[in-house]
């Protein structure tokens, strides 16, 4: 037994030990759940999923009735997941932005402002917030009859938030078209712009001629092409307002307090991430004559953003998870009509829940696969 | 190694503790554990003082009494309509006493097995007055408040296609949340099962604002249920209930069972509380079984109207959940 003397071997041994033992411990569980499952008589499998689901989701991106499968009721649920977490990523990034330079801001009341909101929020658990902004959104809001209405196509009530929804014709294409041609422009012109920057050192309003090029192109091309965008206008009818493209409380109520959660986090990464630039680049950019904001924009954020990326990226992944407390309000998320409804429906509670918690790690691993990449590319390059 | 030995025996042993007899179990820990609803007035609500009451909490305590001969020695496991059938399949709870509808799936496969029906329901709506509607035929297009993971949304599904109608459901998982969604004016509509729908509104700020339409469109008999497998515990789980049927049928009641067990010259009566407890012993448990659970509890008639009857603020009258020989199907079959 003189080789155990050896730490190196002894090192393996004890990792093989580990894993062996772990490996036993796992395939036990498992054994041992099978049998119970068989003992008790609960059906096993995944062949609930080419079932007909047999009941109804009210928010369904895709074409969904009670004759559709339970795979079907998780690609709906899947989809709704998904929109609420890009809309929360998108608003809650923005937000956060916004409050992080606030709170650094040398205006008290500002900085007091953005202090008070995250001091607020990101101690108040996101659960009930979500119900908080779902109850005041029906408290606040009017009856149907009674809704508050925006020339005469946008309603607002109890029920949610009626706009028309655009309905593309032939020759809508070309609308898609101009607005690709639009952005090419553009990124020509930014080329231009810097070029000239670099040689005249004469600025370009670059932000607002990209924004106009933007608007004025499509906006051309749909007239040229006959408006060839119809909108179909919300209507009252019997109970509700139908047609049109309707925003529930339940997706609103989730994806503001989502946001609103969210971005308290997000703006403290901004702010440590700009405290973490040494001082020193700010009066550079001041010795170089750029203004307040130009200083921010130019030598701050992009130095801030790289060290706030990692800490950004973990409430990213936050959001996303946090997307599943839906079920308190009825958003027919992934675990409201799935791991909710369904199981029910089938009792298969293992397989549902497997396949639910599997898809939140896929989801969450990609997420932060692409933004890992990100970060690595953002990183400072030293040469 | 030896410790790993070890700890996979200890989780053996705990998982084979957990299959053996549900009797045992119960009795060993000297309570029963019991999944019921959340809170639903008249069926299963903690009151102010944490006391839990109800048609299905009393089956809850009729069943402790005969089987621990002590009715207060349940424990209430509040369950989410989601939650309950993993409770029962997992051990958590001893029985399922929570509204829960008898269906074919749920029965064959989800390893729960249903001991009977504890009070037969319909789904119905209930609307605000000021909306005017008459029939559930009226519904068309309007927006319902159902709870997730019940039949209640599957019959309403079915329901709409039938009649070639259209609606919104927007579906909540707790109970509660459905109510105060309703109340607030989310919905035009609140379904469930109509005793549900009575309890619920006697929650509204003014009751006399809603009115529960005259449809029924579905069966929803409600029963308690136990785990597949334990023939037993099933066995005692359905006598319990047929007991204080068969009590209310024989007019035996809370206060009068002692004497009836003296007295009465019904052989039936005499088998059901007899001292030798020969229908005790067939299902396995301590003779007076049943005369305890009665005693303790009451016989069906007195749970009915002590807790959802014509004088609690349910107002609900017995209708099909009178005896069969009074013009409902209540029926249990004979103790012999």
């Amino acid at each position: 037994m003189s080789f155990l003397r050896d730490e190196k071997i002894r090192g393996i041994l004890y990792q093989l030990i580990t894993i062996v033992a772990f490996a036993m411990l796992a395939l036990y569980i498992a054994h041992n759940t099978a049998q119970n499952i068989e003992a008790r008589g609960i059906k096993t499998g995944f062949d609930f999923l080419n079932n007909s689901s047999g009941f109804d989701i009210t928010e369904s991106p895709i074409h969904y009735t009670t004759k559709s499968t339970h795979w079907d009721v998780y690609k709906v649920g899947l989809i709704n997941t998904l929109i609420v977490s890009f809309f929360g990523i998108v608003l809650t990034s923005i937000l956060g932005l916004i409050i992080g330079v606030a709170r650094l801001s040398s205006n008290w009341i500002i900085s007091r402002l953005a202090a008070t909101y995250i001091e607020t929020f990101r101690n108040i658990p996101v659960l009930l917030q979500i119900l908080f902004w779902y109850n005041v959104v029906l408290a606040a809001m009017p009856s149907v009859r009674h809704s508050y209405s925006f020339f005469n196509s946008i309603f607002i009530n109890q029920r949610g938030i009626f706009v028309p929804k655009p309905i593309f014709l032939d020759g809508s294409i070309y609308i898609a078209i101009s607005i690709v041609v639009a952005i090419i422009i553009g990124w020509f012109i930014r080329i231009w712009a810097k070029k000239r920057l670099e040689e005249t050192g004469k600025e370009f309003p670059l932000f607002l001629t990209n924004l106009a090029l933007l608007i004025i192109l499509p906006l051309i091309t749909y007239y040229a092409t006959g408006k060839p965008i119809n909108f179909d206008y919300p209507v009252l009818k019997g109970f509700n307002f139908e047609g049109g493209k309707t925003y529930t409380p339940e997706f609103l109520a989730l994806l503001f307090a989502l946001t609103i959660y969210t971005a308290t986090f997000i703006a403290e990464a901004i702010r440590s991430g700009i405290e973490a630039v040494n001082k020193g680049q700010k009066e550079a950019a001041q010795a170089l004559g750029l203004s307040k904001m130009q200083a921010l924009k130019l030598v701050i954020l992009p130095q801030a953003i790289r060290v706030a990326i990692p800490p950004i990226i973990s409430q990213y992944l936050n959001l996303i998870k946090n997307s599943s407390l839906a079920a308190a309000i009825g958003y027919p998320e992934l675990v409201t009509v799935f791991a909710g409804t369904s199981l029910n429906v089938t009792g298969q509670a293992l397989e549902i829940m497997a396949i639910t918690m599997g898809t939140y790690l896929v989801i969450s691993i990609i997420v932060s696969l692409v933004l890992n990449w990100f970060n690595h590319k953002m990183k400072i390059k030293e040469r | 190694m030896k410790r790993l030995m070890k700890l996979s025996a200890a989780v053996a042993m705990v998982a084979t503790l957990a299959t053996a007899g549900t009797l045992d179990d119960v009795k060993k820990a000297g309570v029963l554990k019991c999944g019921v609803s959340t809170g639903l007035p008249g069926f299963a609500e903690a009151d102010s003082k944490g006391t839990w009451r109800g048609l299905d909490v009393d089956y809850c305590r009729a069943l402790a009494a005969a089987v621990l001969g002590d009715a207060s020695k349940v424990k209430y496991v509040p369950l989410t309509a989601k939650e309950r059938f993993t409770a029962l399949q997992s051990g958590e709870i001893d029985v399922l006493s929570r509204n829960t509808t008898w269906t074919e799936t749920r029965d064959t496969t989800l390893g729960i097995n249903f001991a009977g029906v504890n009070y037969y329901d319909g789904q119905g709506f209930m609307v605000a007055k000021s909306l005017g509607v008459k029939s559930a035929k009226d519904l068309n297009g309007a927006t319902v408040c159902i709870q997730a993971g019940t039949t209640t949304e599957m019959n309403l599904a079915d329901y709409f296609k039938t009649n070639g109608m259209k609606y919104k459901a927007i579906t909540f998982d707790q109970n509660s949340q459905v109510d105060d969604a309703f109340f607030a004016g989310r919905c035009d509509v609140l379904t469930t099962d109509q005793s549900g729908l009575y309890a619920k509104r006697t929650k509204a700020k003014d009751p006399s604002k809603y009115v529960i339409l005259p449809d029924i469109i579905s069966k929803e008999p409600l029963g308690p249920s136990v785990r597949q497998g334990d023939d037993q515990w099933f066995n005692i789980a359905k006598w319990v209930l047929n007991a204080v049927i068969t009590a209310e049928e024989k007019g035996v009641t809370s206060k009068n069972v002692d004497d009836m067990a003296k007295t009465s010259k019904d052989p039936e009566v005499q088998r059901l509380l007899s001292k030798d407890g020969t229908m005790c012993k067939n299902v396995g448990l301590e003779p007076g079984c049943f005369a305890n659970a009665i005693k303790q509890v009451g016989n069906y008639g007195e749970m009915f109207e002590r807790n959802v009857g014509i004088n609690t603020p349910l107002k609900i009258k017995r209708g099909l959940n009178a005896l069969w020989n009074k013009g409902g199907i209540l029926y249990s079959p004979p103790f012999r």
